[in-house]
């Protein structure tokens, strides 16, 4: 498909990028109220007036000096594939710092559409911004929009065409530095003259002067005399301003972010505590903030399982009393293996997956993930890591391969490694199907809730001993707070949506056609011969039926497939007949441990290769056998 | 008395009681391994010097002449138990009772040079931070370039921002250590002269919330300890 025009979303974390990329292309990017959501570039088609244009989402970043991960992607994009216009989303409620990176926008020479959010939530708090005065002041068209309600977001793309249109591409000279830096600015701009690495001279110089290595590096390597003239010249103004160049630089924009705000900005004092405030004095308390995290925790975790629980009774007992029972090979296989694999995916469907998805949703829209993040700060430096860690390791609560995508919030390779393989470890929706539906259904909530502690405690110890084995120190977080909101039932029903629905597409097939294959397996004894196989593993050492043999092996495809099938493989719906307590509980955790699963391997794969990948899946396995054996002996010694 | 004596009582109290807490004279004299009588008479001379604040039955609080004087005595102790553990590779439990020795001769200039030879440690080999220097710079790099020093004293009290109370403001004027961190910081608008203010600290030395250009940040301890700042 013929593309008209390419329009590049950048701005701040957290500033309703992703909120006006949903509006826009009715796609469903994953959003919510904190800071790193967005770690890869996407993109999108939208059709208006005739003409097709590309719409591409971009993490949050900054400022065009990058310093994780995520935002060298932003720059990487915004400075060298050259969209024809980039929508700088600018978050109302904190203009200077957004403005601070819309500078830097305006320096590069980007054709530039300034889309002001969060309108509402700056009138809410007292602030107005005239946009016609920021209009003329940036020089740049400004459209005022509320995200979440998709007002203005026509108005952006109705901007940018007119401003990809326009024949001119000299952007305003807004940021007029002090003498002694323009001096300077200038005296490298002759240096530069006749060389073009593809920016604007002033940009370049500036950049030199700044030290960026990419603009360096780009220069340096046909024209070097131009390095150390820039060095020169850098030097000078530390001497001058008794400060880094690149300080000097970005405390003059600020200054220049701040006069603007000055002219364009009124605001009054709140003369009371906001509610978002009054929240964060109880959420982030020393005291309070941990018991109130606990308690959401725990009952994040009881509700699932009760309310799981629940309804995989109701739905088992309603299919079960339409239950024809006729003997023979195809009415076997149509209700034990289809039937029944069914209803049982249904009950994980709808009783774990999709309520764990709606709570994530509400924890993630409401701003209560970033004051988590802030609370295990402290805890997360015993195992070398700092707080932001938390939110990946969070999110693998719903899935671990966003989790680990997610880790690249984290800034430096060192991190990035540690909390990968962390994440591969929290037991994901899918794994607390198996904890929730078999050990707390069947043996009892305390137990299912132990074997949270006990995996708790195996991703402490891992992170103590990867952060003895590889060098180095967690650089401390730096991290924005965002306020909190009331969740919009409709974000918060669209998120789960989304997330559920690659589950039923892909999962609820797979599964109930290996339901199918399993029955048939069963009936002609196959099953028998591959289970037999795994038996010196499974049978001897723990402990376990002979027939979950081929079930971890099908766990690898899909976790949760391990409790459906389980209970086709046992060739009845009645799991307590076939397993005792303890060979329930030495399953699950064999289960939630043992390997992640091909989809989450896959993404282990693309961020941090094949050998890591292959090591961190090889220790799992190994771990779980290991600890399989060990509990069963244990459990067995009382149980 | 000797100039040692009063400089070993300051560091004492210093550990004891930090800027405004009081230690009691037994403490001290257990520290010191002196007679609570003779401790008694030299809280007396310290008292004269305006170095603390006395009362007999309570102890001593430092005064702001004797807590500057005690941080700068702690920086010099500091300093040279890393440059006796990095430079010299001395026994790490060596380092301290030589230090002791050594300190109360370390002129001001060689402080500076013992600094800028380390490239501005930030904590002692034990793990505590070392305060501070007093010259008029923003930041360490500005101290490691220029080549001959003529740097001017600073003649503001300057403070962690970690020292701050909750709801302080203050302005920040020195920056330690350097490279990306200092660079994030900058970009998140935490440049030289902003107001901040603390907004609240996690429990056993986690990070810190503070607001800055009407946003709200949390930093971690580590970093937040390099960031100085003057009250307003």
């Amino acid at each position: 498909m013929k593309v008209d025009l390419v329009v590049a979303l950048a701005g701040n974390a957290n500033v309703g990028k992703s909120s006006i990329f949903n509006q826009l292309t009715g796609l469903g990017q994953i959003v919510g109220n904190w800071p790193g959501k967005t770690v890869e570039i996407a993109e999108g088609v939208l059709l208006h007036h005739g003409k097709h244009i590309k719409i591409i989402d971009l993490p949050g970043i900054y400022s065009l000096s990058t310093y994780s991960q995520e935002e060298i992607v932003s720059r990487e994009y915004i400075a060298f594939k050259h969209p024809d216009v980039v929508v700088n989303v600018v978050d109302a409620t904190a203009l200077e710092r957004n403005l601070f990176f819309t500078l830097q926008l305006l320096e590069m020479g980007t054709p530039l559409v300034i889309a002001l959010n969060l309108v509402d939530v700056a009138k809410k708090k007292g602030m107005t911004v005239d946009e016609e005065r920021l209009q003329h002041l940036l020089g740049t068209p400004v459209v005022p929009t509320i995200a979440t309600k998709g007002i203005g977001v026509h108005e952006i793309t109705d901007a940018s065409i007119k401003q990809a249109d326009k024949q001119s591409r000299q952007n305003k000279n807004v940021i007029r530095y002090g003498p002694e830096i323009e001096k300077r600015i200038e005296k490298l701009e002759r240096v530069l003259a006749g060389i073009n690495i593809g920016y604007p001279p002033r940009w370049t110089a500036i950049k030199l002067l700044e030290g960026d290595s990419e603009i360096v590096n780009k220069v340096s390597e046909k024209h070097p005399d131009v390095i150390v003239a820039a060095n020169i010249l850098a030097t000078e103004i530390s001497e001058i301003h008794k400060e880094p160049c690149s300080n000097v630089i970005a405390s003059e924009r600020y200054a220049v972010a701040a006069r603007i705000v000055k002219e364009v900005q009124t605001s009054k004092e709140p003369t009371k505590a906001s509610m978002s405030e009054r929240l964060d004095s109880l959420s982030m308390h020393s005291v309070w903030g941990y018991l109130l995290m606990f308690t959401i925790m725990l009952s994040i975790l009881m509700f699932m399982s009760l309310f799981g629980g629940w309804l995989s009774e109701t739905l088992r007992n309603l299919f079960e009393s339409v239950n024809p029972h006729i003997a023979g090979f195809w009415p076997d296989l149509a209700w034990n293996g289809g039937v029944v694999g069914l209803y049982v995916t249904l009950s994980v469907a709808l009783g774990f997956i999709l309520p764990f998805y709606l709570i994530l949703g509400i924890l993630e829209d409401s701003g209560y993930l970033p004051k988590i993040a802030y609370l295990m700060d402290r805890p997360c430096h015993t195992i070398g890591l700092h707080g932001k860690a938390c939110i990946p390791l969070l999110l693998g609560f719903g899935c671990n391969v966003p989790a680990c995508v997610g880790c690249r919030i984290m800034e430096t390779k060192r991190d990035r490694l540690i909390t990968v393989f962390l994440s591969t470890l929290v037991p994901c929706s899918a794994r607390t199907v198996v904890i929730l539906g078999l050990v707390g259904a069947y043996v009892g909530v305390q137990w299912a809730i132990a074997l949270y502690v006990v995996d708790f405690m195996l991703i402490f110890i891992i992170g103590k001993i990867l952060n003895r084995l590889l060098p180095g120190v967690s650089v401390g977080i730096i991290m924005e707070m965002p306020p909190y909101r009331l969740p919009s039932g409709k974000v918060v029903l669209k998120q789960a949506w989304n997330r559920f629905k690659p589950f039923l597409i892909t999962a609820l097939p797979l599964i109930i056609l290996g339901s199918i294959i399993i029955e048939s397996m069963r009936i002609t004894d196959v099953l028998y011969l591959v289970s037999n196989a795994l038996s010196p593993v499974t049978v001897v050492w723990l402990g376990l039926p002979a027939f979950t043999g081929f079930l971890f092996i099908f766990g690898v495809i899909r976790k949760e497939a391990a409790l459906v099938l389980l209970t086709t493989a046992a060739g009845t719906a009645e799991i307590r007949a076939v397993m005792s307590p303890v060979q329930m509980i030495v399953f699950a955790l064999v289960i939630m441990i043992y390997v992640p699963c091909v989809a989450t391997i896959a993404a282990l794969i693309r961020e941090t290769g094949w050998k890591k990948a292959g090591l961190i899946t090889l220790t799992e396995i190994g771990l779980a056998v290991l600890l399989g054996g060990v509990a069963f002996r244990l459990l067995s010694l009382f149980m | 008395m000797p100039k040692e004596h009063i400089e070993e009582y300051l560091e004492a109290i210093y550990d004891i009681a930090g800027q405004e807490g009081t230690a009691k004279t037994t403490e001290i004299a257990e520290r010191l391994q002196n007679a609570p009588a003779s401790v008694t008479e030299v809280f007396q001379r310290m008292k004269q010097k305006g170095l603390v604040r006395y009362e007999s039955h309570k102890g001593v609080t430092l005064t702001a002449k004797g807590y500057k004087a005690a941080t700068k005595m702690k920086r010099k102790h500091r300093l040279l138990e890393v440059f006796l553990d990095k430079m010299l590779h001395l026994p790490s439990d060596k380092v301290h009772e030589q230090a002791c020795k050594m300190e109360h001769t370390l002129t001001d200039e060689t402080e500076i040079a013992l600094c800028k030879t380390l490239k501005g440690p930030t904590e002692c080999p034990h793990g505590s931070p070392i305060p501070p220097c007093n010259l008029e710079v923003k930041n360490c790099q500005e101290c490691f370039s220029e080549q001959n020093l003529t740097l001017e004293k600073r003649d503001k009290d300057i403070i962690a921002i970690t020292s701050l109370k909750h709801g302080e403001k203050a302005k920040i004027v020195f920056v330690r250590g350097g490279g990306g961190v200092m660079q994030r910081l900058c970009d998140l608008g935490l440049t030289n002269g902003t107001t901040i203010s603390l907004l609240r600290e996690a429990p056993m030395h986690g990070p810190i919330e503070i607001c800055v250009r009407g946003c709200k940040l949390v930093i971690g301890r580590g970093i937040a300890e390099k960031i100085f700042v003057q009250k307003t």
